[in-house]
């Protein structure tokens, strides 16, 4: 008999408890560059100015800076996924029309729930209900290469440009690829049996999520992807910081500068066969970027290795013919590496 | 007798589940058969576009995430 008001109780302490730690997180962010002043000048008393005090300084003051964007960022995102199965996804995606299904696609990649272990299921799900193959690919390239994690480290890292930079390419890839896949007309090169699966559908209840329960998903997102990233993150920062004025200034720009043209094929060359989490490949990135590596020829690294992995396409394999797998890695790459020359001429 | 399935074709977090879900039947003593499905035909047959899938007496009950462990046990007892 007790039970709703209990719950309801519940519910209010819930969003109370939430009030309080989104309160005490704009507190801490706004003031951690003076609490980091403090700790290295006051307490630690390093001298100011000395190499060792900046690289201390570097890292102290990115750490729970990154983490802590990273952590509201991957809340916001968990809630915002709670309202995008893959199944209302298929729904808005089935049946349309090239190009608007495209862009569609890609965006919906950003925000629908995806692992690329369950790269192949969405495939078959998706193929089944009748989303054309070209939109389909759109967003199974935008889907792991625009991520919420990549965002939050470019924007922490390098800046709100860098990371809108990054996510507006790679939408623009996504949606580009897929309409020229979806245009080659390769459907002979799925895999036969793929047409003939019979799909199951299931009844999806998303709407009935309470807002609490959505909370709940924020939670849990937090702790899934905070618990893994974390030690690439200190690392990626501790890279950062140690070369800080240690490593001379211009070290790669001779070989990945903006001068090099052909860096940014090599770099992505390089990247599409090794396969990294958005977060393990920022050590990497912030290295390269800090030594005189043009931005372009990073981000075209970074987006291979992301978007274009090893691993993804052998799974692919069981479904598509190696026609198409080449098509999708060629059109992927020569799509990152326009992207690369872009930003080298812009910046 | 419960029919549980773990559907997933070998990714962590299905290896976590079907650990997890074998676990909870023993120390729960529910008297339950424990299938892992792998092929992906059939997988797919049961509608769920995330693995892992837990299946219960044939009815999907979660995919894509890893339920918690009193969540399980109700789906288990309610059979």
């Amino acid at each position: 008999m007790n039970y709703m008001p209990n719950k309801l109780n519940v519910e209010k302490s819930k969003l109370l408890i939430l009030l309080l730690l989104l309160t005490l997180w704009f507190v801490l962010y706004l003031n951690l560059e003076n609490l980091t002043n403090f700790l290295v000048y006051e307490i630690v008393n390093l001298s100011k100015s000395a190499h060792l005090t900046d690289a201390v300084w570097f890292f102290i003051f990115e750490v729970p800076k990154v983490l802590l964007l990273l952590i509201l960022i991957v809340f916001g995102v968990g809630i915002i996924r709670s309202y995008f199965s893959p199944e209302r996804t298929r729904k808005i995606l089935g049946g349309k029309k090239l190009f608007a299904g495209n862009v569609l696609a890609s965006l919906l990649g950003i925000v629908t729930p995806f692992c690329s272990c369950s790269a192949i299921p969405l495939f078959l799900g998706f193929v089944e209900s009748g989303v054309p193959l070209g939109v389909t690919f759109s967003f199974l390239i935008a889907a792991p290469m625009i991520n919420e994690v990549a965002l939050v480290l470019l924007f922490g890292l390098f800046g709100w440009k860098t990371a809108l930079l990054y996510m507006s390419t790679g939408l623009f890839i996504a949606m580009i690829s897929g309409y020229i896949i979806g245009r080659l007309k390769l459907e002979r090169y799925v895999e036969p049996w793929v047409y003939k699966v019979k799909a199951g559908h299931l009844e999806m209840d998303e709407d009935k999520i309470t807002f609490p329960g959505r909370i709940n998903a924020g939670v849990d997102a937090v702790k899934d992807i905070v618990s893994k990233v974390w030690i690439y993150i200190v690392i990626g920062i501790a890279v950062g910081a140690g070369i800080h004025g240690y490593v001379p200034e211009n070290f790669m720009a001779g070989l990945m500068g903006k001068s090099a043209w052909w860096s940014v094929p090599i770099a992505v060359m390089l990247g599409v066969p090794m396969y990294s989490n958005a977060a393990g490949i920022i050590p990497i990135v912030q290295a390269l970027l800090e030594k005189g590596a043009s931005l372009g020829t990073v981000l075209a690294f970074m987006m291979s290795v992301i978007g274009l992995s090893l691993p993804e396409t052998i799974i692919l394999k069981k479904v598509l013919k190696l026609q198409l797998i080449f098509v999708f890695v060629g059109v992927v790459a020569v799509g990152i590496i326009i992207v690369g020359y872009l930003f080298n001429l812009i910046y | 007798m419960v029919s549980v399935k773990i559907l997933g074709t070998g990714c962590k977090k299905c290896q976590t589940l079907e650990a997890k879900v074998r676990e909870l039947v023993s120390s729960n003593s529910v008297d339950a058969v424990v299938e892992k499905v792998t092929d992906i035909q059939e997988i797919v047959g049961y509608g769920i576009m995330m693995t892992p899938g837990l299946v219960i007496n044939e009815q999907v009950k979660s995919y894509g995430i890893i339920p918690k462990d009193e969540q399980i046990i109700n789906w288990l007892k309610e059979n």
